[in-house]
């Protein structure tokens, strides 16, 4: 399992693109993806919405369990993917690529993020 | 992300949990094959391969190959162990012909089920009685409080045994080409002395997955080399290894209860919708046995003025119940709780078995929801099972 070097990562198990115009990407992990086994039901924040670093922001269902879904960053939210919506399983199948799960309109820098490696090591722990 | 509601067969299990926990003679064999395991009853176990979805439709649809090592076996053995058993349990085991296997169970005085068991009856004065992994001390120690003034003998086998279990359509074709056995004349609920791939077996059609299947019960010193027969044996039926998170949806599916979920100590049979497994008309101990009375008045009370039912509940919409979710009316008052419940690969719903007040029991009753985090999700009532295989 290899985490992406040009993203950054939050100890709930998301990560955060580098902003482009502002706007980030959010997803989880495949770490977090693996753990969470299939995924069913993806819920997910509504475009405009305001989240908080840190705060539930949706959750995702999976066979065995559900879990709230963390922002890792503080925003409005720009684009949900209606993908996962549709096909929640994008998001074991490719959570870093097609499973991404919203897009954010930072409004203050990202605090207490992990890079890859930091990441990796705090998975392996 | 984190678990809302963690669920201790998915805390994801740590070198400590490893350490005092037991392994089966497959455990390197599990690691080989990049299975998540987790802690279950004590026992380390395979959760899932690969795919849990995957797993439960090759099931279905194909076969799946399961380690089941963690369930208890216990042998019952002397000139009055058919006596023994219809005095400690609930069925008529007296009357089980050599060769079969029955699904009881074994309660306590007041009625309350201590667990649900499969009896098989190798011989004349030969019993095994299989319990849940979780639940396997508590019915060793039953049996053994109860044997005093039978000349029988309860012997503890679960080191004895492993036990693997191929479940699904193609699972008769499968078994029988590592075996001499006859499997046409092995009805459902039936088991032999065999040998399969060359191991000694005790071959059981019997299984927890709503499909034709079959319960191998063998050596642990044999149960890598009949894994990896039974492997082989199926590669072109497309069998696959499966863990204990498909077998819990296949037996959710199935209709079939799990103990701690469904069934526990403060519900009789009746209550459980399985009073037929109680049998009061049995010829040994002149019909004596433990927990008659109380179930005697709990089957009046299930015949007059039942509490709650057992039911199957369908989901309208996309959120899973979980065991313990309040199960509401129309005007949001609680009339039952979900004692299981997960998403249906089979059906493409969320699905939950839930114990509903008997006014709001029957299949198609309106207004019927599941509080789900506060939210509340409409559910179909429906009759278990969800799933019935075509014989």
């Amino acid at each position: 399992m290899s985490n992406p070097q040009q993203l950054r990562y939050s100890k709930e198990h998301e990560w955060l693109s580098a902003a482009e115009d502002g706007v980030s990407t959010v997803g989880i992990t495949e770490h977090a993806a693996n753990a969470l086994g299939d995924v069913v039901f993806a819920q997910l924040p509504e475009v405009g919405d305001t989240v908080t670093a840190g705060e539930s922001c949706g959750e995702l269902e999976s066979t065995k369990s559900v879990s709230d879904l963390y922002s890792p960053v503080d925003g409005e939210v720009t684009e949900i993917n209606e993908d996962v919506v549709a096909d929640p399983s994008l998001v074991n199948s490719a959570p870093f690529e097609g499973g991404w799960l919203f897009k954010v309109k930072l409004s203050g820098e990202p605090e207490n993020l992990l890079s890859a490696d930091e990441y990796t090591a705090f998975t392996a722990g | 992300m984190s678990e809302a509601r963690p669920s201790p067969a998915t805390a994801p299990d740590g070198v400590a949990s490893r350490r005092s926990a037991r392994l089966t003679a497959l455990d390197a064999t599990h690691r080989a094959l990049g299975a998540t395991m987790t802690d279950f009853a004590g026992w380390d176990m395979p959760l899932r391969y690969g795919s849990e979805r995957d797993e439960h439709v090759a099931v279905r649809t194909r076969a799946g190959l399961f380690d089941l090592s963690h369930m208890g076996e216990l042998t019952v053995t002397g000139p009055q162990a058919a006596d023994l058993l219809d005095f400690a349990l609930v069925g008529n085991i007296g009357k089980l012909a050599a060769g079969r296997a029955r699904y009881t169970m074994i309660c306590q005085e007041d009625g309350g089920i201590l667990d649900d068991l499969i009896v098989y009856r190798l011989a004349d004065q030969e019993y095994m009685v299989v319990a849940n992994a979780s639940n396997a001390q508590v019915v060793l120690d039953a049996l053994t409080a109860r044997q005093a003034g039978f000349d029988a003998a309860v012997r503890d086998d679960r080191d004895a045994y492993a036990l693997l279990a191929v479940q699904g359509p193609e699972s008769a074709g499968i078994v029988q080409s590592l075996t001499d056995a006859d499997l046409d004349g092995l009805k459902y609920y039936a088991g032999l002395p065999g040998t399969v791939a060359g191991v000694s077996a005790l071959i059981a059609r019997t299984g927890y997955t709503g499909e034709d299947g079959f319960e191998l019960f063998v050596r642990p010193a044999d149960a890598v080399a009949l894994w990896e027969a039974l492997t082989e044996a199926g590669k072109d039926a497309g069998l696959v290894p499966c863990g204990l998170s498909c077998r819990d949806t296949l037996r959710l599916e199935a209709g079939m209860p799990l103990y701690g979920n469904e069934l526990s100590t403060s519900l009789t049979p009746f209550d459980a919708g399985l009073g037929r497994v109680v049998k009061f008309e049995k010829a040994g101990n002149e019909g004596r046995f433990v927990g008659r009375e109380a179930l005697a008045a709990a089957a009046e009370r299930a015949e007059q003025n039942p509490p709650r039912k057992l039911v199957g509940l369908i989901a309208e919409g996309r959120r899973v119940p979980r065991a313990g979710y309040p199960v509401v009316d129309a005007e949001g008052t609680a009339i039952g709780t979900v004692t299981s419940g997960a998403p249906s690969p089979t059906l493409g719903k969320p699905i939950a078995m839930a114990y509903v007040d008997a006014a709001h029991a029957e299949p198609g009753t309106k207004g019927v929801a599941v509080d789900i985090r506060g939210k509340h999700e409409a559910y179909e009532v429906v009759a278990l099972p969800f799933y019935k295989r075509e014989k």
